[in-house]
This record gives C-alpha cells, sequence and structure tokens, in this order.
C-alpha cells in the first residue's frame, strides 16, 4: 500500500464586496426591478403626502392647556388632547372612579402589584416561579377584586356596573385569557381522546361554541339567562360576561392547542408510551410542552382578538374602553372630538394587542431547541 | 377465576404455569394480529429465554417491527397469548405498565423528546415512573451516558446531536429504566453509514452483558457476531429460525436463501 495523500481545507474567504453593505440592500429590495422601483417612488411619496399633516394636527398643533373646550375651538388645526387629560380617568376607570378621582389609587394600586408580580416570572434565576405564578393566578384575582370592588375597611364600594373603561377591558381580556387557557387544553385533549364519550362532549362543546358569535353568547348571558333563575336571583353582570368570554374563547383555544397536537409525530408519543408514562404524565411532559409551543402563534391570536372583542360587551350595557372613550365624547361639553376618543382608545389598544405580539415572538424564540421536528 | 372448596367458599386459584414456561423472559404462543382485514401475524410462536439475544430479520412488511411492538403492546395483538417477564398482555393497564417498566424499546427514528436536555431525556421515566429520587435518577443517567459514551452531552438538546449520537442517547434512556429486555426496531437504518459503527458497538456491549436482546435489523455482522437465534419472517410468518452459524451458512428455505442472496450480494 503506497502512503496516502494529506488532504489539507482550504481556508474560508470573505464574501465578495458586492454582497454586502446598504448599497447592495438597496438595490436588492428597493430597486431590484422597475415595478419595485415605482412601488418604492409611491410609497415615498405617499408617506411624504401623509406624515408631516399627521404630526402638525397630533403634536405640533395640538392643544393641551386648560379644562374645557375653549382652547381646543380657538384652534381647529390641533389635536384636542385637552378631552382626553380631562376624562382621562372616566375613560381609563369607568363612571365610578371618574367620579371619585381620590379613590383611583385602587385599580392603581391593583394593577401596579399584578406587574410588580409578573416581573420575577420572567427573572432567568427566581426559584420560587410555580408557587407565585399559582398565587398571582388562584390567589391575586380576589384580592384585586376586593380592592377595586371595596366594602371593606371603609372603602367606598365600586359596583360592578359601574367598572368601566380600559379596567373593565382589561379585567375581560384577562380573566378571560387565564380561565380559557387550561380549559382550552383540556377541551384539545378531550376531542382527541378515545374515549368516545369524552370526545364527543368536547367536539359538541366546541363547535356550539365556535358556531355562535360572541355578539348572541353575550346577549343570551345577560338577557335570556336570567329568565332561567328564580325571580330576585340576580348575579352579576360582568360575571356574567366573564363566564360567557372564557366559554366562547375556550373553543378557539381548544382549537389552536389541537392544531399542536396534531403536529406532534406519533413517535413521541410511542417514545413515552414504551418508558411506561400514564396518559397525564405523557400528556404534561412531552406532548403539551412541544405542542403548545406549536400553538402559540394560533394562541395569541386568539387572545389578541379576545382583547378587541371585549368591546362587544356594550350590546349588554358594559362601557368598555372604547365605548367609554365615546360615551365621553358625546356629551354637550365635548361633542364633536370624537376622532380624538377614537385615536385614544385605538392607541391604547395597539400598545397592548402589538405587546402580545412581540411576546409571544420573544417566547417562541427563547423555547427553539434547534429541532425541526 | 375461582374454584369452590369443601365448605362451598370461592378460593383463588392459582394461574396453571407450565413447568416450562416459567423461565421464558418472553413467551409467545399462537399470536395472530390483523391491521383491519390485512392479516399481519400469523400464528406466531416464539419463545425466549433470560439473557438470550435474537436477530429478527426479513423484507420490509413481513410484520417483523409489528411483531416486537406487540411484546410492549405498542401494538395490541387479536389471537394469543404474550407472556413477557411472567406478565401476560390483555387490555389491563396494569399489566401493561407493568411490562413497559421492564421493557426498553430504541426506536429506527430515535424518538427522543426535542423539548428536553439529552439528561432530562434519561431521567424523565425514572423520576416519575420509578419514583427514583432526582439525585439519584441523574447519577445512574450519567452512568448509562458514559456506557454509551456521550458523558460530555448531557446538557445539550438532541437536535444539536447526530443521529449516532442521538440513538446513543435513545438506548441510554432506555437503560435508565433498569429494563429486563431490551427491543430494537430496526435501529441503524435511518443512520448515515459513517454513524452505523458507534452504534453497534454500544449494542456489541450491551448483548456482552447479558442483556435479553430482540432486535429487528439487518446489519447481518451485528447478527453473526452477538445474536444466539436468528428468525426470519416473511408475510407475517417465521419462515426460519436458527442459530447465527447455521443460518447463513446453511439457510433451508428457498426464501430464506434468496433474501441472504439479496441482502449479502453486495
Amino acid at each position: 500500500m503506497t502512503d496516502a495523500l494529506i488532504h489539507t481545507r482550504l481556508p474560508d474567504r470573505a464574501p465578495p464586496i458586492s454582497e454586502a453593505g446598504i448599497i447592495h440592500w438597496a438595490r436588492a429590495n428597493l430597486f431590484s426591478s422597475v415595478p419595485n422601483t415605482l412601488m418604492t417612488l409611491f410609497s415615498l411619496y405617499a408617506l411624504y403626502m401623509l406624515v408631516p399633516p399627521l404630526v402638525n394636527w397630533a403634536l405640533i398643533n395640538a392643544n393641551l392647556a386648560g379644562t374645557d373646550r375653549t382652547g381646543c375651538d380657538a384652534n381647529e388645526h390641533g389635536a384636542c388632547w385637552t378631552f382626553i387629560k380631562v376624562r382621562f380617568n372616566q375613560i381609563m376607570y369607568g363612571l365610578f372612579y371618574g367620579a371619585n378621582p381620590d379613590q383611583i389609587w385602587r385599580p392603581v394600586l391593583a394593577f401596579f402589584s399584578l406587574v410588580g408580580l409578573i416581573i420575577p416570572l420572567f427573572i432567568e434565576s427566581f426559584n420560587h416561579k410555580g408557587k407565585l405564578a399559582a398565587f398571582v393566578l388562584i390567589v391575586f384575582p380576589f384580592i384585586a377584586f376586593a380592592l377595586i370592588h371595596g366594602g371593606w375597611l371603609g372603602l367606598p364600594i365600586a359596583e360592578t356596573s359601574e367598572w368601566g373603561g380600559f379596567l373593565l377591558t382589561f379585567v375581560l381580556a384577562s380573566v378571560g385569557i387565564v380561565a380559557a387557557l387550561p380549559l382550552g387544553i383540556l377541551l384539545a385533549l378531550g376531542r382527541r381522546s378515545e374515549l368516545p364519550i369524552v370526545r364527543g362532549f368536547s367536539v359538541f362543546f366546541i363547535e356550539l361554541w365556535r358556531g355562535t358569535p360572541l355578539i348572541t353568547v353575550l346577549f343570551m348571558a345577560s338577557v335570556l339567562l336570567p329568565l332561567f333563575f328564580p325571580a330576585g336571583v340576580d348575579f352579576d353582570k360582568v360575571l356574567r360576561a366573564l363566564i360567557g368570554i372564557t366559554l366562547f374563547q375556550s373553543a378557539y383555544v381548544a382549537e389552536a392547542v389541537r392544531g399542536g397536537l396534531q403536529a406532534i409525530p406519533k413517535g413521541q408519543f410511542e417514545a413515552a408510551d414504551a418508558l411506561g408514562l400514564s396518559y397525564w404524565k405523557k400528556m404534561l411532559f412531552i406532548v403539551l410542552p412541544q405542542a403548545l409551543k406549536i400553538s402559540i402563534p394560533g394562541i395569541v391570536n386568539t387572545f389578541i382578538a379576545l382583547f378587541k372583542d371585549t368591546s362587544l360587551v356594550s350590546i349588554i350595557g358594559l362601557l368598555d374602553l372604547l365605548n367609554m372613550s365615546q360615551t365621553a365624547s358625546q356629551g354637550h361639553e365635548w361633542k364633536g372630538y370624537d376622532t380624538e376618543a377614537y385615536l385614544f382608545a385605538a392607541f391604547i389598544f395597539w400598545i397592548f394587542c402589538f405587546g402580545m405580539s412581540r411576546y409571544s415572538k420573544n417566547l417562541e424564540e427563547s423555547l427553539d431547541r434547534g429541532h425541526k421536528n | 377465576m375461582t374454584d369452590t372448596n369443601i365448605e362451598g367458599q370461592a378460593v383463588p386459584q392459582m394461574p396453571k404455569i407450565d413447568k416450562d414456561d416459567c423461565c421464558y423472559s418472553i413467551d409467545i404462543k399462537g399470536l395472530n394480529k390483523w391491521y383491519g382485514t390485512f392479516h399481519v401475524l400469523k400464528d406466531i410462536n416464539l419463545q425466549v429465554t433470560k439473557g438470550e439475544r435474537i436477530v429478527i430479520c426479513g423484507p420490509s412488511g413481513s410484520g417483523k417491527s409489528t411483531l416486537i411492538r406487540c411484546l410492549n403492546r405498542l401494538e395490541e395483538h387479536q389471537e394469543g397469548t404474550i407472556i413477557v417477564d411472567n406478565v401476560e398482555l390483555t387490555n389491563d393497564v396494569k399489566n401493561i405498565d407493568k411490562v413497559r417498566r421492564e421493557v426498553g424499546m430504541v426506536f429506527q427514528h430515535f424518538n427522543l423528546f426535542p423539548h428536553l436536555s439529552v439528561l432530562e431525556n434519561c431521567t424523565l421515566a425514572p423520576i416519575w415512573v420509578r419514583k427514583t429520587p432526582k439525585k439519584e435518577a441523574i447519577a445512574d443517567a450519567m452512568k448509562y451516558l458514559e456506557r454509551v459514551r456521550i458523558p460530555e452531552q448531557a446538557n445539550k438538546y438532541p437536535g444539536q446531536l447526530s443521529g449516532g449520537q442521538q440513538q446513543r442517547v435513545a438506548i441510554a434512556r432506555s437503560l435508565c429504566m433498569n429494563p429486563r429486555i431490551m427491543l430494537f426496531d430496526e435501529p441503524t437504518s435511518a443512520l448515515d453509514p459513517e454513524m452505523i459503527s458507534e452504534v453497534l458497538d454500544v449494542m456489541i456491549d450491551l448483548a456482552n452483558s447479558g442483556m435479553t436482546m430482540l432486535c429487528v435489523t439487518h446489519e447481518m455482522g451485528f447478527a453473526k457476531q452477538v445474536a444466539d437465534r436468528v428468525i426470519f419472517m416473511d408475510y407475517g410468518e417465521i419462515v426460519e429460525e436458527a442459530a447465527p452459524e447455521e443460518f447463513f451458512n446453511n439457510p433451508k428455505h428457498d426464501r430464506t436463501q434468496l433474501f441472504l442472496s439479496q441482502i449479502l450480494a453486495h
């Protein structure tokens, strides 16, 4: 046998200059063809036409001073943020707190305690995440309710029917989301169960709620439900809306989770079976962590939809962020400034929805384990 | 089942065990299985003694994978009895769990849990099925990862490993349950040629340690080296079973001869 040749590997070289840099990027993305170039020029023109007037109206010429409409009426070329400033409490916290500004610390305290409690859950080195999460999900809602509703230690009572604005939107959406997730997961598992009764019930339940508009659900919960209870039994309108929203939402979550469950390869179930894991352990440790990761975009999508759909509670006479903004702009005091009201509501909605969307993207990335299946 | 004694009271009847049966790790009698109307396993009889190493080969679709998947009830059988480690496999979930705890399985496509690290893959079942304390489970897992020669990968995720490494992790994961029987379902068929030998080395090492093994594989070198018996299946039947020398040098059936000539031709 002759001596083997010794193979030396070629060193890596940097790519040619034409493959990098801002000019290359612009050429590849903005001016790659005639239609693309036209599109780029048109977009630049549209931005030029739209952005400066909007900035002028919303910021440069805007009115913020004073406490009534005289300043705004005198300056028609600027937005009237004075209106939002004066009615801020009503739009954010509803009628009771709008009328009792000295009590606003209660919802504010509840909101910021919630933020403070949630922050440690995102800190890598914090060791008691499970206990804290359980506290936030199970105990905290009661504390928050007690605080915002009042009626003890001399706190004036804020009836739930007088909750409104952003406070109501946040309560409806967050409770709906938190309660619908576990229910939706159970329904998704039920729909894929081998037991015909469990499967049948899950399919029936999911299709019932998915086939009904939310507005109908809310209407039924508010108007028809009381007919089935004896006279005098009247349980809370907000609570009824919450139950309706949760059941409705759980059907959508279930379908998003089912999509994830179907994407898990059969081999994962078999490996878990072969190791002797029971059904619930198999689901909890092997299947659901993978399925939920796949379902994150779908689940967050339904959450964002729910956050916005809470506005539909106006059908049963509850005033959420949107409806409260609208109401505030309809009195004679601020008539004509509803554009500002809608923009402000849209801005708050957008911040929360965009935040959820970003968070779900981060979550997907942090859960990525570099595998393909 | 119960009998009645003289006073007419019910007394539990001892299960009848033939003397010959008592020492088998696996005892299959008259096994038949259908997928719908397709008769996939036909009158299978197979006894495996403790510590025996069996290689099952045959053309694709011959039922060899189905056969070993019946042994831990990944597949249900319709006729016949399967007794694994003195437990009969029936619809009784308790028995199925008992058998699965004692029988390890290695799959063609590894089936590692991609969201768990290598170490977590190995400790999950011992901790949650065997109730081993976590520290002990980790020490055990490291011992087996060393045995399959990849302790340094313990904190990586399966997606970061090569196919051969993943399959060795899968073997370690099964061994962490301290199984008495190991089933291998074409463990090297999905691997790049360069990685087959590292997996076979681990399997040979395991065979030499006295583990009862049933292995569906086309690695005839492995069969010659470690098998006590080679079983050839075709169309759901066991066509021929013999010791490796006999099987390779002097196959009796024409079907076996054809199969061997096809896989050993090149």
